[in-house]
């Protein structure tokens, strides 16, 4: 596969492993958190951690938009779709997303509610206009990287004048999700930080000043192939035992500094921040997300449906916040693989398969049993 | 009353809810399209159920359902994937499939060129498979009560004397052979989705193995542990049901698991692993060591198993684990596909 096999060549990743293996300093510990959820598959599903020192260790951040979707979003989302005029769109992964007391918007279709899963923000403007007697609602998810395609959708409603057509917004930062997850209570023991290339691909880089510049933290922009975080985890570990911290561009192919202005100016024009938004793991963080401007209120769901904010305690006994913060492990919370699995998710990390939980326990697991084993 | 009747309208006519009635119109079309497709010395008589000849050995017998959405698909239709299907849950026991039931639940309204397009495919998938369609059965529902068609089959084969395969057969050391490269039935539906446009030249794998089956059982004979066919959830599912059902675990190569350049591009697209993707012509048989070679040998000599490679192994292992080394170096889980990947893909 040309274009994707460069990245994922055994002998260069070998490569990568020894000169990792040879930078590492025996006499400390290396703790990096990759951010996003698609660099923790990529660690799963490529079997990296086999490749890594035992002192170079990985936490899994709450970059998977699904993840950290709160339950109280999901309920909102199910009463609409309830609502007998609704079709709603959403992305396949939202599907199995826990609401309250077990409600997904996958047990609300069986019931009888109209969602569509759909593939592009098109397929939703299409369905819009081959129905014009309902309602139709595009579930809008994501970081930085998916925002600029809702802002293009709505464009394309307003210039097709679509009157049957809103979104539910739910777009998240990836920034201010770092300095919440730096500036928690419980001291936070994070060496550097793995940042996602595709969210930079729209923000550039400079975003990222502030956490090497004020808090210290190597940051490195790395793409998702394997061999790109290899490089990135050397690159960080050169900079911690060089005692720099910057902010690294090891995604050169795509990534520049200001970013893609067009896309930011675009959302910039369509959007604005939420005083506040609940993550799932998180809490409430401050200005962390987005919803449409005034100018565009017509198209906004929870205007038009007068949707009533809903919010739901995370379960208990869940470790999700502690293992979104590097402070524990999956295995350490008494419901990983017990009462939490990918079929019946409790915690954000257990949601989509870019959740901590989710990655260790659909490709990981059997280290657990290894380390047992050895113990 | 006259008994003149008018003909099918093959061309432009459609299924009405009289053909299902049991009426005159429910036999012009059994007899016009089916009988006509099927083409065979026992649906010529008309009874509603066919005697046949019980070869000497043990039977066995097996039913599948297909609703497969769309019905048709680059490499074959429903009808091709029903015979394709059932023919194969029958070989994976090592048996020789002879005779076939098909029942059909059609919606109002389908159009008889269709349906005789699928009829044809399930005929002509027969005559290949050298087994015959012997009694079938018709039902029509109200418009949206159905999507296009559904067909259920039956069917039954006869086990060559001594063999007896089976999914907790499995032991430690024993290898694990593929006969060709995965995913390519679940991508070709994929891409003719219509909510799902992307051009691939990849079509359905879909085909009967129980010729390909035969020549690894001359080969191989009771040291063939088991078959199975990777259908729904892929080569992850079949593995892992195996390891539960002979309690052990085993140890896959990325590297040797062979999957086409436009199969793996498409997933990638999709974010889909192709280890859990469907296949419709494709086997994994669990076989002793000392029998491993003669069989691969067998299967890389017919057409259906020319890419097959031996691509790991079973292990001890209380927990079960399917596990297999990433051609990138690392190691990892293969688990089974959590939820639903996609809906009717067969």
């Amino acid at each position: 596969m040309k274009y994707a096999d460069e990245y994922r060549d055994k002998e260069l990743a070998i490569g990568l492993a020894r000169a990792i293996h040879a930078k590492a300093d025996p006499a400390r510990a290396y703790r990096f958190m990759e951010f996003c959820g698609g660099h923790t598959h990529a660690i799963a599903r490529y079997g990296l951690e086999d490749m890594l020192p035992a002192n170079v260790r990985m936490i899994h951040g709450p970059g998977c938009p699904v993840c950290v979707l709160p339950a109280g979003r999901i309920d909102m989302a199910i009463a609409l779709a309830e609502r007998p005029e609704v079709t709603l769109c959403v992305y396949g992964d939202l599907m199995r997303v826990p609401g309250s007391r077990g409600a997904s918007l996958l047990k609300a279709k069986a019931r009888g509610a109209d969602i569509r899963m759909v593939y592009s923000t098109l397929d939703a403007i299409a369905l819009a206009e081959q129905n014009p007697s309902r309602q139709i609602v595009f579930f809008a998810i994501g970081f930085e990287t998916t925002t600029p395609p809702t802002a293009v959708m709505i464009r394309a409603a307003e210039k097709k004048r679509l009157s049957n057509f809103s979104v539910f917004c739910n777009h998240v930062l990836t920034p201010p999700a770092m300095r919440a997850i730096l500036d928690s209570e419980t001291p936070i023991e994070i060496d550097g930080f793995v940042g996602p290339a595709h969210v930079s691909t729209v923000i550039g880089t400079a975003p990222y000043e502030p956490f090497a510049r004020d808090d210290g933290k190597p940051v490195v922009i790395a793409g998702f192939e394997p061999l790109d975080m290899m490089q990135a985890i050397l690159m960080l570990i050169e900079q911690v035992n060089d005692g720099r911290h910057e902010v690294e561009n090891q995604y050169r192919r795509a990534v520049t500094g200001s970013g893609n202005q067009r896309a930011i100016r675009e959302v910039a024009e369509i959007f604005e921040l939420r005083d506040q938004f609940e993550w799932r793991g998180l809490g409430s963080i401050p200005a962390s997300a987005l919803k449409l401007r005034p100018e565009f209120a017509h198209l906004d769901a929870e205007q038009r449906f007068v949707m009533a904010e809903l919010v739901v305690a995370d379960n208990p006994a869940c470790e999700c916040p502690a293992i979104l913060r590097g402070l524990k492990k999956p295995v350490d919370c008494k419901l990983f693989g017990t009462a939490c699995t990918p079929e019946t998710p409790i915690g954000s990390c257990m949601v989509s398969s870019e959740g901590a939980c989710a990655a260790h326990w659909t490709y990981g697991r059997f280290r657990d049993h290894q380390r047992r084993l050895a113990s | 009353m006259s008994m003149h009747q008018r003909r099918l309208d093959l061309k432009n006519g459609c299924v009405d809810l009289s053909h299902g009635a049991g009426g005159r119109a429910m036999a012009q079309l059994i007899a016009g399209l089916f009988h006509e497709a099927f083409g065979n010395e026992w649906l010529a008589r008309g009874n509603d159920q066919s005697a046949f000849d019980v070869a000497a050995g043990r039977m066995v017998m097996t039913t599948d359902g297909y609703v497969v959405s769309p019905l048709f698909f680059p490499g074959g239709n429903i009808g091709s994937l029903a015979v394709h299907g059932t023919v194969n849950d029958i070989a994976m026991a090592g048996a020789r499939p002879l005779y076939l039931s098909a029942s059909f639940i059609i919606e109002e309204g389908f159009a008889f060129a269709d349906l005789k397009r699928i009829a044809d495919a399930m005929g002509e998938a027969a005559r290949a498979a050298g087994i015959a369609i012997i009694t079938g059965d018709t039902k029509v529902v109200e418009r949206g009560k159905a999507d296009g068609v559904f067909i259920s089959t039956a069917g039954v084969g006869v086990l060559p004397q001594g063999l007896d395969l089976s999914a907790d057969r499995a032991r430690p050391g024993d290898r694990v052979l593929l006969s060709g490269s995965l995913g390519d039935h679940g991508v070709a539906i994929m891409s003719k989705r219509q909510n799902l446009t992307f051009d691939t030249e990849i079509v359905s794998d879909s085909a009967s193995l129980h010729d390909l089956v035969a020549d690894m059982v001359a080969a191989g004979g009771q040291g063939i542990r088991l078959m199975r066919d990777p259908t729904r959830g892929g080569l992850a599912a079949t593995m892992n049901e195996i390891a539960q059902q002979s309690n052990l675990g085993f140890r896959l190569l990325e590297e040797a698991i062979p999957v086409k350049p436009a199969v793996a591009a498409a997933c990638e697209l999709l974010g889909l692993d192709p280890l859990h993707v469907a296949n419709e012509g494709k086997l994994v048989a669990v076989v002793a060591p000392e029998v491993a070679d003669a069989v691969l040998a067998a299967m890389t000599r017919h057409p259906l198993g020319r890419d097959a490679a031996d691509i790991g192994e079973a292990v001890a292992d209380d927990h079960r684990f399917v596990q297999m080394a990433t051609s990138f170096g690392g190691g990892r889980i293969v688990d089974w596909l959590s939820g639903e990947q996609l809906p009717r893909i067969c």
